[in-house]
């Protein structure tokens, strides 16, 4: 077999073995069967009864007196703040809110209750202005208008293909959550298989092994065995993860229902993902055999890894502003510069899509960037590989770069 | 066919010359002494020569070509530091390490068991490497680095750690190795390995050639005119001896010019004299290195 072959086959077997690849890999499968379990689990119960709430309230201006059962709340009357307060006090309400003389003019409330809250719940928010809104409009417009005038806006978008079909892909939240999950992994993926890089070479080095298997094999040779080794590791563990995604999905959406059966695949996702995953991989493989390279020991060389690997997770952090601004720039960049491209995309399949010369531009960039990163990491092996006990300065690293 | 050949090699790094214009050759069947002090350029010349490093100027021929694929894999190299996959088991470790010098697993598993019973390490074969004591540890190092039957080795300070019974077994493998026609290097300050083992060294000091050549021409070369005598009896006058030095258990005689030991043993022996030891005075290569090095600095 070819030596290339016997290093990738040995880096392999000695990945998968590994305790922290075998939990990474079923952690993802294991966590969401238990969810789906323990729903259902809950589920079976006997469905929970949503207890009765009553809240007073005083009426200063008059005229609130009508649609004082709202849902599950209920609105008892008092004539005076105090008779609510001393209620409020005895638990005869939760709460109660007093409708000031001057409430037409200046649209205030006072509400009062024992819990110290951030801000109002929404729904006794909703219930006190529907009961507010349905008393002003009663006997002025029909029944149907005051309903509409409370909910008057429940907006079902459909996204159109050019040619006005109805898309097969909708936008929404569903879109978002399964490649933001997989942007997740394939960040914490990137840095395990990182730092197993830094730590094998350094173990190698430590070792002295180093030595012996540049007497049987070059370094090329082994770099690319121990490069492709792993990468082939880290391929089993996200075919795992984006095999069970739909098994997972389907249970979900059947057991559980709801949100579950918005949630869908972007279209391309497990193409792309598996795309960017292999080139993702391949540069940080790469960025960490020069790391490895030029670190005395597994110790250094681990401390060096967060630098490069924390960028990777850089696109997650700005998640919340991609919702909000799409289109801004700073996602074209994110999606171009090499080190961040592979979450990026992830994260902007499930929000916007991304136009097709960025997507080319991104992975001609990535692809550039590993044979570059791959061409410099070998020849600082090859420089420093025989360096025990001492890191080179960055100006002499830099120096013999270029000197070669 | 030369097992090395080595032309006038330099290597420098940042702020030393490592190795200086050095140049030797190796022959098939010979076991050779690569000697100096620490320090001397004795590994880098090693690596060199395994293509770890890069001359500067110069070349290195490895059984006959520029060390490639095919050349490594008929070469073993056991290096100064040792270290294995502490986590893996003897046997995967020598099977490994023997598939990347071209033997199939099968081969490697079987030499390995012959190799591990010869050493009396079978028991240990399913240990894993962490599991053994350094010397065990050295041996199965020395057992991945003959186990594809190459035709040159380069061993650095093989004997460094190892107890006098390993030694022994270490030696014995390494006289049928040459005995087999391949061709070894030590690299080593052991002197008295070197004496024991070697036919030809190369002592290097400061990355320089100091002595190069046949280990009994250059201990003859070094030669002083005295013989060392253990005798019975009043020793007296004899014709050509200018001095004597006592030594335990021995006298020293030193010769003038013209009296060879020959003359002065005949002449004792025409006197009857009971003789216990007439030895010609060789410095040992301790001596004669010492010598030299300390010439050179």
């Amino acid at each position: 077999m070819n030596k290339t072959l016997l290093i990738l086959r040995h880096e392999f077997l000695n990945a998968i073995k590994r305790k922290a690849f075998i939990i990474m890999t079923l952690i993802v499968p294991v966590l969401a069967l238990i969810g789906i379990g323990v729903f259902q689990l809950i589920s079976a119960g006997e469905s929970p009864v949503v207890e009765a709430v009553t809240i007073g309230y005083v009426d200063e201006v008059g005229g609130f007196d009508q649609y004082t059962t709202q849902g599950y709340v209920e609105l008892v009357h008092f004539d005076t703040p105090g008779d609510a307060k001393a209620a409020l006090i005895n638990g005869d309400v939760s709460e109660y809110f007093v409708i000031p003389s001057d409430y037409l003019s200046t649209g205030v409330i006072n509400r009062y209750t024992l819990e110290r809250q951030l801000e109002t719940p929404l729904g006794i928010a909703t219930v006190i202005k529907n009961f507010l809104t349905s008393n002003m409009l009663a006997g002025k417009v029909p029944p149907e208008t005051v309903y509409r005038i409370e909910a008057p806006l429940d907006l079902v978008t459909t996204r159109l293909t050019e040619t006005g079909e109805v898309a097969t892909e909708q936008g929404g939240y569903g879109n978002v959550i399964i490649p933001g999950i997989f942007a997740l992994l394939l960040a914490l993926s990137l840095q395990l298989f990182s730092s197993y890089m830094v730590e094998g070479l350094g173990n190698e080095k430590e070792s002295r092994l180093i030595e012996v298997l540049l007497s049987s094999v070059s370094p090329r040779q082994l770099l690319t065995g121990k490069v492709f080794g792993l990468g082939a590791a880290g391929l089993v563990q996200v075919v795992v993860w984006l095999a069970s995604l739909p098994l997972l999905l389907n249970l979900a959406s059947s057991t559980i229902g709801g949100f579950f059966s918005t949630i869908q695949l972007p279209a391309n996702f497990l193409v792309l993902g598996i795309v960017y995953f292999i080139l993702g991989y391949l540069l940080f493989a790469a960025l960490s055999a020069g790391v490895g390279a030029i670190s005395p020991s597994t110790h250094e060389g681990q401390l060096l890894v967060p630098i490069y690997a924390l960028l990777a997770f850089v696109p997650l952090w700005f998640a919340s502003l991609l919702f909000v601004f799409p289109d801004s720039p700073i996602w074209t960049v994110l999606t171009i510069f090499p080190v961040t491209a592979p979450m990026a995309v992830m994260l902007r399949l499930g929000v916007t899509g991304i136009a097709a010369w960025e997507l080319a531009v991104s992975l001609a960039v990535l692809v550039l960037s590993i044979i570059m990163v791959m061409f410099l990491a070998i020849r600082a092996f090859r420089v420093y590989l025989l360096m025990y006990g001492k890191r080179p300065a960055w100006g002499e690293i830099i120096r013999s770069l270029r000197s070669g | 066919m030369l097992a090395v050949d080595v032309n006038h090699v330099a290597k420098s790094f940042a702020d030393k010359v490592a190795v200086d214009n050095l140049s030797f050759s190796v022959a098939q069947g010979e076991m050779f002494g690569l000697i100096g002090p620490n320090g001397a350029g004795k590994t880098t010349t090693i690596r060199m020569m395994m293509d770890i490093l890069k001359p500067d100027s110069g070349e290195v021929t490895i059984l006959g070509e520029k060390l490639n694929e095919a050349t490594k894999n008929r070469l073993g190299y056991l290096p100064e530091e040792r270290g294995l996959y502490k986590k893996l088991k003897v046997i995967d470790s020598i099977a490994y390490l023997a598939s990347l010098k071209g033997v199939d697993r099968h081969s490697a598993t079987e030499k390995a068991n012959e190799l591990l019973n010869q050493t009396g390490m079978l028991a240990s074969k399913n240990k894993k490497i962490e599991e053994l004591s350094r010397g065990m540890g050295q041996i199965i190092q020395f057992i991945v680095t003959i186990i594809h039957d190459p035709q040159l080795l380069i061993l650095d300070e093989p004997f460094a750690g190892l107890d006098p019974v390993n030694t022994e077994l270490l030696k014995g493998m390494l006289a049928d190795l040459r005995n087999q026609g391949k061709a070894v290097i030590l690299s080593t300050h052991q002197m008295n390995q070197v004496e024991e083992l070697c036919d030809r060294i190369l002592m290097i000091n400061n990355g320089q050639n100091v002595l190069y050549g046949d280990l009994s021409e250059i201990k003859a070369r070094y030669r002083g005119n005295s013989v060392l005598l253990d005798f019975k009896g009043e020793l007296g006058e004899v014709p050509g001896v200018t001095g004597k030095r006592t030594h335990k258990g021995y006298t020293e005689l030193m010769l003038d010019s013209k009296t060879t030991p020959q003359q002065v043993l005949a002449h004792l022996i025409s006197r009857g004299m009971v003789i216990n030891r007439f030895e010609v005075a060789t410095p040992s290569l301790n001596e004669i290195f010492l010598k030299e090095v300390g010439k050179k600095s």
